[in-house]
C-alpha cells in the first residue's frame, strides 16, 4: 500500500513537471517543426500540425543562410557581444575590486547605488540615447550598440564581482606584497586570477544580455545588414506582409538554443547576484 | 645591532608610486565605471526629464521648455489611458499567476528525480533564450489560420461547427480580438517570467534549514502546519523579491507586445513602453515620448525602494 502511494506521488510529480516543461518548451518545439517542414505541409490547415505529413526538408535552412542576412545578423551579434564584454571587463573588474577592498561604509553605499542604476530601464533611456546616437553620427552603426549596452552590463557586473572579491581574503595579497609585489601587481597578478570564475560569469552574462537586447537595437538600427539577431529575425524575415514562417522559425531556433544552453549553466549565479545576495 | 636594510627606491617602485597610494588607486579603479554610469545613465535620465518638459521633436531637437504640457497632453489621450491601464493589468495579472505557479514548480524541482537537468533546461528556456525570438515562436502559435491551439480545439469539436463550444468559425483569431489579444500577451508574460521566479524561489526553499523541518516533524506537526508556520514565513522575503523583480521586468517590457500585436487590435494591447516607442521614435515626438516613459518612473522607484528594504532585512537575518 505504502509503495503504491509512493508510486502515485512519483507519477504526480512527473506529470506536474511534464506539464510545466511542455508549457515552457512548446514554442521551441514549434520552431523545430516549422524549420524542417515543407511549405506545402506547413500551410495546409487540415494537416496535423504536430507531425511531419510530408518528408522533412532542409529548404528553409538553405534559404535562411543564402537568401537572407541571417549570417550577417549572427556576425553583428558576435561583434557587439564581444566588444561589450571587453568594455564591461575593463570597467567593472577594477571598480568591483576597489569597492570590495577599500570600502567600508561608502563603498557599500556606492556599490548599492551602482546596482540601483540597473533598475533604470532602457524604456526610459532609449529616447534620450537615440539623440546621443544621432548627435554623434552613430545611427545605423554597431558602435551605438557597443557604447550603450554597457549601461546595463556594468552596474550588474560590478555588483556581482564585488561579491566575488569579498570572498578572497585580504591576507593573500598582503602576503604577496611582503613577498615583493607592488600594490598594483598584487591586485593584477594575485587577486584577479583567483576571481577567474567570477570574471567568467561576467563574460557570459554580458554577452548573453547583449544578445537578448531588443529596444536599443530596434531604435538605433534600421538598415537590414547592420541588425543583430534579436531584431533582425523578428523584423526582417518578412517579405512584404507575408511572414516567411519556415526560415523565420529556423532563425529563431538557431539563435536561441546555444545561448540558452550556456546561460542555463550560469543562471543560479546571475539570480543570486541580482537579488543582491538575498538568495543564496 | 644592524638596522633593517632599507632598499633604495628602485625606478620601478617609483613609477608604481601613485598606484601604491591606496586612496588614489581606489579612486582610479572606480572612476571608469562611475563615469560611464553618469554619462550614459545619469545624464540621459536628466535629459529624458528635460525632453518631457520641452517641445522637442526629432525634426527640431532643441530644448524649448514648455512646462508640464506634455504630461497633460498624454493624460488626455485615450490611447495613453489604455496603455497605462494595460501596463498595470498585464503586470499584476501575470505576476499573480507567476507567484502561484513558480511556488508549485519550485517545490517540485526541490525533489530528486531522474532527468532533472533536461527538465530544468526546458523549463528555463523562456528566460535563457532571447525574448524576441521566443515571442516569435508564440506569434506563429497564435497565427490566425495555422494556430495549433485552434487546430486542437477543432479536432476536439470545440471549434468550427455549428454546435461547437467556441462557435462555428474555424479560428479564434487570438491576436485579432481585443480580449483574446490581452490574454495572449499575459500568457507570454507569464511564460517569460516563470523561470526567473522559480529560480529565485528555489534559492529561498533550499536555504530553509532541514533540521527545522525535521524538528517540526518530530514534534508531530502536520505537513499543512509545517507549511504555514515554517515554510511560508521563512520564504516570504524570497517570494517578495521574486514578485518585485517580476514586476520590474514585466512593467518595462516592450518586446512581447511589440512582436505579438504592435499594440493592436486598434491600440487595445498598447502598453507604456510600446506607446513611448510609437510616439517618441516612430512618430518623432521626443517630448511626448519622454513624458509617456516617465510615467513608469514612480512605480519603479517604489519597487526599487522595496527591493532595497527586502535585501537589507534578509542580510541581517
Amino acid at each position: 500500500m505504502a509503495s503504491l502511494g509512493k508510486l502515485a506521488r512519483r507519477g504526480g510529480l512527473y506529470t506536474l513537471l511534464g506539464g510545466f516543461a511542455f508549457f515552457s518548451a512548446f514554442p521551441f518545439y514549434w520552431m523545430v517543426i516549422a524549420t524542417f517542414k515543407r511549405d506545402h505541409d506547413l500551410f495546409s490547415p487540415l494537416n496535423n500540425p504536430f507531425l511531419f505529413n510530408e518528408p522533412p526538408t532542409l529548404d528553409h535552412l538553405r534559404l535562411l543562410f543564402t537568401e537572407t542576412h541571417f549570417a550577417g545578423y549572427l556576425t553583428n551579434t558576435l561583434v557587439v557581444g564581444l566588444a561589450v564584454v571587453a568594455i564591461t571587463l575593463a570597467t567593472a573588474v577594477p571598480a568591483a575590486y576597489a569597492l570590495a577592498r577599500w570600502a567600508r561604509g561608502w563603498g557599500e553605499t556606492l556599490g548599492i547605488g551602482i546596482f540601483l542604476t540597473y533598475l533604470v530601464p532602457p524604456t526610459i533611456l532609449f529616447i534620450p540615447l537615440s539623440r546621443f546616437a544621432s548627435y554623434f553620427g552613430l545611427q545605423e552603426s554597431l558602435w551605438s550598440l557597443i557604447l550603450v549596452y554597457p549601461t546595463f552590463t556594468i552596474p550588474f557586473c560590478t555588483w556581482l564581482l564585488m561579491g566575488f572579491f569579498k570572498t578572497i581574503p585580504k591576507d593573500i595579497e598582503e602576503q604577496a606584497m611582503i613577498d615583493g609585489l607592488s600594490r598594483f601587481e598584487a591586485m593584477t597578478k594575485v587577486v584577479f586570477p583567483l576571481a577567474v570564475s567570477g570574471i567568467l560569469t561576467v563574460v557570459v552574462f554580458s554577452f548573453t544580455l547583449s544578445m537578448h537586447e531588443f529596444i536599443y537595437a530596434l531604435t538605433f538600427i534600421s538598415v537590414s545588414a547592420k541588425k543583430t539577431v534579436s531584431i533582425g529575425v523578428p523584423t526582417e524575415l518578412v517579405r512584404g506582409d507575408v511572414f516567411q514562417w519556415g526560415p523565420l522559425m529556423a532563425g529563431a531556433l538557431i539563435a536561441s538554443i546555444p545561448v540558452a544552453v550556456v546561460y542555463t549553466f550560469f543562471l543560479d549565479r546571475f539570480v543570486a547576484g541580482f537579488t543582491m545576495g538575498a538568495v543564496k | 645591532m644592524t638596522s633593517p636594510a632599507v632598499s633604495p627606491p628602485s625606478p620601478e617602485t617609483e613609477r608604481a608610486g601613485i598606484l601604491d597610494r591606496e586612496g588614489t588607486l581606489a579612486k582610479l579603479l572606480i572612476a571608469p565605471a562611475v563615469l560611464y554610469i553618469v554619462a550614459m545613465i545619469g545624464f540621459p535620465f536628466v535629459l529624458a526629464i528635460l525632453y518631457s518638459l520641452s517641445s522637442s521633436t526629432t525634426g527640431d531637437p532643441s530644448l524649448k521648455i514648455v512646462g508640464l504640457r506634455n504630461f497633460g497632453a498624454a493624460l488626455s489621450d485615450p490611447v495613453f489611458r489604455i496603455a497605462l491601464r494595460n501596463t498595470f493589468l498585464f503586470t499584476l495579472l501575470s505576476q499573480a499567476i507567476v507567484i502561484v505557479l513558480s511556488r508549485v514548480l519550485a517545490n517540485a524541482l526541490m525533489k530528486a528525480f531522474r532527468g532533472k537537468w533536461i527538465v530544468r533546461f526546458l523549463i528555463m528556456l523562456p528566460w535563457t533564450a532571447p525574448i524576441s525570438l521566443g515571442t516569435i515562436g508564440w506569434l506563429w502559435m497564435y497565427d490566425s489560420i495555422f494556430s495549433p491551439i485552434d487546430w486542437v480545439l477543432r479536432y476536439l469539436g470545440a471549434l468550427g461547427s455549428a454546435a461547437a463550444l467556441f462557435g462555428p468559425q474555424t479560428n479564434l483569431y487570438w491576436l485579432g480580438v481585443p480580449g483574446l489579444a490581452i490574454a495572449s500577451v499575459i500568457i507570454v508574460n507569464v511564460w517569460r517570467i516563470l523561470p526567473l521566479a522559480t529560480v529565485i524561489q528555489l534559492g529561498g526553499l533550499s536555504s530553509i534549514p532541514r533540521d527545522l523541518i525535521e524538528a517540526a516533524e518530530v514534534d508531530g506537526a502536520t505537513p499543512w502546519r509545517r507549511t504555514l508556520s515554517i515554510t511560508i514565513p521563512l520564504t516570504l522575503p524570497i517570494v517578495s523579491i521574486a514578485f518585485l523583480f517580476g514586476i520590474v521586468f514585466t512593467f518595462t517590457d516592450l518586446v512581447v507586445v511589440y512582436v505579438l500585436t504592435r499594440g493592436g487590435p486598434v491600440h487595445m494591447t498598447q502598453v507604456l513602453s510600446t506607446w513611448t516607442f510609437f510616439k517618441g521614435i516612430e512618430g518623432g515626438d521626443l517630448a511626448q515620448g519622454a513624458a509617456i516613459s516617465l510615467f513608469m518612473f514612480p512605480v519603479l522607484a517604489v519597487v526599487a525602494a522595496l527591493i532595497l528594504r527586502m535585501a537589507r532585512r534578509t542580510e541581517v537575518v
